[in-house]
């Protein structure tokens, strides 16, 4: 049997109703990789016997001629910032370690509802927050991909570098992400892998762990284009539970898939050609439209005027709202206590001993920002700029249908590379966070490797619950950048 | 922007974070690199723009006001650093 780690979740799913292998061969497979890959670091917490479970059940079905949902026997990783009953959910940080939820995330629900199989909880950046999977408390993963004659461990991304990592190592079929500012797009670029964030509101909040409420939301990383849609029609989809997930029909996104961008207007923001870009990105940008333009679609130029203020906007917002949902980290309820003298002092030692430098650094911003004499003139100005900044997309989304972009300023790089700067590090987020403020779906493609070897991705920006036109145009570029690199040992 | 240490440690106060004294000369520093940076926003012209809080232009939906969920204290104490007899438990804050 050729090796099963390699299949596409499609490919998979018509293998298991063919019954060419079983779903726990397929786990098993998987499982028996993951055991080759711990250097990556990749998972928190493996769970082999949940997987073997899951796995027999859905082969249980399918031998029974049971109702089979759309992942049945499908072997994913799960992203540790969803909250999975009795199974340990850190979020990447101390502060949650060893905490057990009793109750199970609307989209983890709906994933094994679907017949998905578990393998284990992904590492992640602390609380979601970082670009390089440098900040977990459980340790760095490393990206599989490096670049040719260099043995250098690169960042697989973040925050979901677990999810990434795992992805493309063939450590997992898919992953469940979450993206507060690229947190999805961002790793699945660096790791030649698909990623989509889809517009906020799709997908129930219920149960992740929070980080920025008015950004964050949940989405897949697979290997096509073809995975994320029949990953994400599965994730998607009201619930009572979360009031800002919104009560409309999920389309059949696979179905959507129909190749065909002919007349389809795809807009190319000129301020997205940002100072020092790399020849290679630039390059690869206008391939990306040379690619859409030979299928049929319309390439124009647009204007987005206020990109350049998204990323310090996103860094008074996401602070401001960090700040808030994590006061509920208090060593009272749930996770780390360390004991102090009075109630202050608890919370304090608590605090101080259970987030880590980014964390801490990012409440202290929103901590400041919300204060009084500074609400005005930081907090509430970067709410009018968001205005502004979706603003520029509504106005951009009369003349076309969708955006494409590079998803990164970089391909991967190595630990030790922008790390004195906090500055330096936001910036990797320059093409993604836009999308997160505009609460629009944003999808990152894999296009071609760098002059190193690493893979680099283009975005696609789609109209907000407009999922089908950007996976149908994220298709049409899959197809003509022919992506097939591997990591090396892979 | 420039934060001093006295302000930083106001701001740790205040979010219940214990910063040792020595880190906060460097904290000082770092947080006042990245307030020097978002200060370019004030560069922008805000006059009469409605400030967004979200991106869903509705109103919040409303449910029934009842009682849904509940009644299962052993699941809400589950992850309690020290739970004692069916309840949180802090330090003494009444003398």
């Amino acid at each position: 049997m050729s090796d099963l780690t390699h299949l596409t979740i499609a490919a998979a799913l018509d293998g298991l109703a063919a019954k060419k292998f079983s779903a726990r061969e397929l786990t098993n497979a998987h499982i028996t990789k993951m055991g080759q890959a711990k250097g990556l670091n990749a998972y928190i917490t493996e769970t082999p016997d949940i997987a073997c479970a899951k796995a027999d059940a859905s082969d249980k079905r399918r031998a029974i001629g049971d109702k089979v949902g759309a992942l049945d026997g499908i072997p994913l990783g799960i992203k540790d910032l969803f909250c999975t009953e009795g199974v340990q959910t850190t979020a990447g940080s101390h502060i949650l370690e060893g905490f057990k939820p009793t109750y199970e995330s609307t989209v983890t629900t709906k994933l094994f509802d679907a017949g998905a199989v578990m393998l284990g909880k992904l590492n992640l950046d602390e609380f979601a927050m970082g670009s390089s999977n440098k900040t977990s408390y459980f340790g760095n993963v490393i990206n599989p991909w490096k670049r040719q004659g260099d043995n250098t461990d690169l960042v697989p991304g973040g925050s979901s570098g677990g999810s990434s990592a795992a992805v493309a190592a063939r450590i997992a079929m898919g992953a469940t992400g979450t993206d507060t500012g690229g947190s999805i797009r961002q790793p699945a670029a660096l790791t030649g892998t698909v990623g989509i964030k889809p517009t906020y509101g799709r997908c129930s909040r219920w149960g992740i762990v929070a980080f920025a409420s008015s950004l964050d939301q949940a989405g897949p990383i697979a290997r096509s284009v073809e995975d994320c849609a029949i990953m994400l029609g599965v994730m998607a989809g009201h619930d009572p539970k979360d009031s800002t997930s919104v009560e409309m029909a999920v389309p059949d996104f696979r179905k959507g898939l129909t190749g065909d961008i002919r007349g389809l207007r795809i807009g190319i923001p000129k301020e997205y050609r940002v100072d020092g870009m790399s020849q290679e990105i630039s390059d690869l940008w206008a391939k990306g439209a040379e690619w859409l333009k030979a299928q049929g679609a319309e390439i124009k130029e647009i204007s987005l005027p206020h990109t350049k203020y998204a990323l310090p906007t996103y860094y008074i917002i996401a602070p401001a709202e960090a700040s808030s949902n994590l006061a509920r980290y208090d060593g009272v309820r749930f996770g780390l206590r360390v004991p102090g003298n009075s109630l202050d002092e608890m919370y304090e030692l608590t605090r101080a001993a259970g987030f880590g430098k980014e964390v801490k650094r990012r409440i202290l911003i929103g901590t400041y920002v919300l204060s009084a004499g500074y609400y005005d003139a930081y907090y509430l100005q970067a709410q009018k700029i968001r205005a502004l900044i979706l603003k520029d997309f509504t106005d951009a989304f009369k003349d076309v249908d969708v955006i494409l972009t590079p998803s990164t300023p970089s391909a991967a790089f190595g630990f030790h590379e922008n790390e004195d700067d906090p500055v330096q590090m936001y910036l990797n987020d320059v093409f993604t966070v836009t999308v997160n403020l505009a609460g629009l779906p944003g999808i990152s493609v894999p296009a071609g490797l760098d002059s190193n070897g690493l893979p680099l991705g283009l975005q696609m920006i789609g109209r907000a619950f407009d999922e089908e036109t950007l996976l149908r145009s994220a298709q049409a570029l899959e197809k003509a950048a022919n992506f097939t690199a591997l990591p090396a040992g892979v | 922007m420039s934060l001093d240490s006295k302000t930083v440690a106001n701001i740790a106060t205040l979010a219940r974070i214990r910063v040792p004294e020595a880190d906060l000369p460097g904290l000082a520093q770092e947080l006042s690199g990245i307030m020097t940076w978002i200060e370019q926003l004030n560069e922008v012209d805000t006059t009469g723009v409605q400030p967004m809080s979200g991106v869903l232009a509705r109103d919040m939906p409303r449910r029934p006001d009842v009682v849904n969920d509940g009644g299962d204290p052993n699941k809400v104490l589950a992850n309690a650093p020290e739970p004692a007899h069916g309840f949180f438990t802090v330090p003494k804050v009444v003398e």
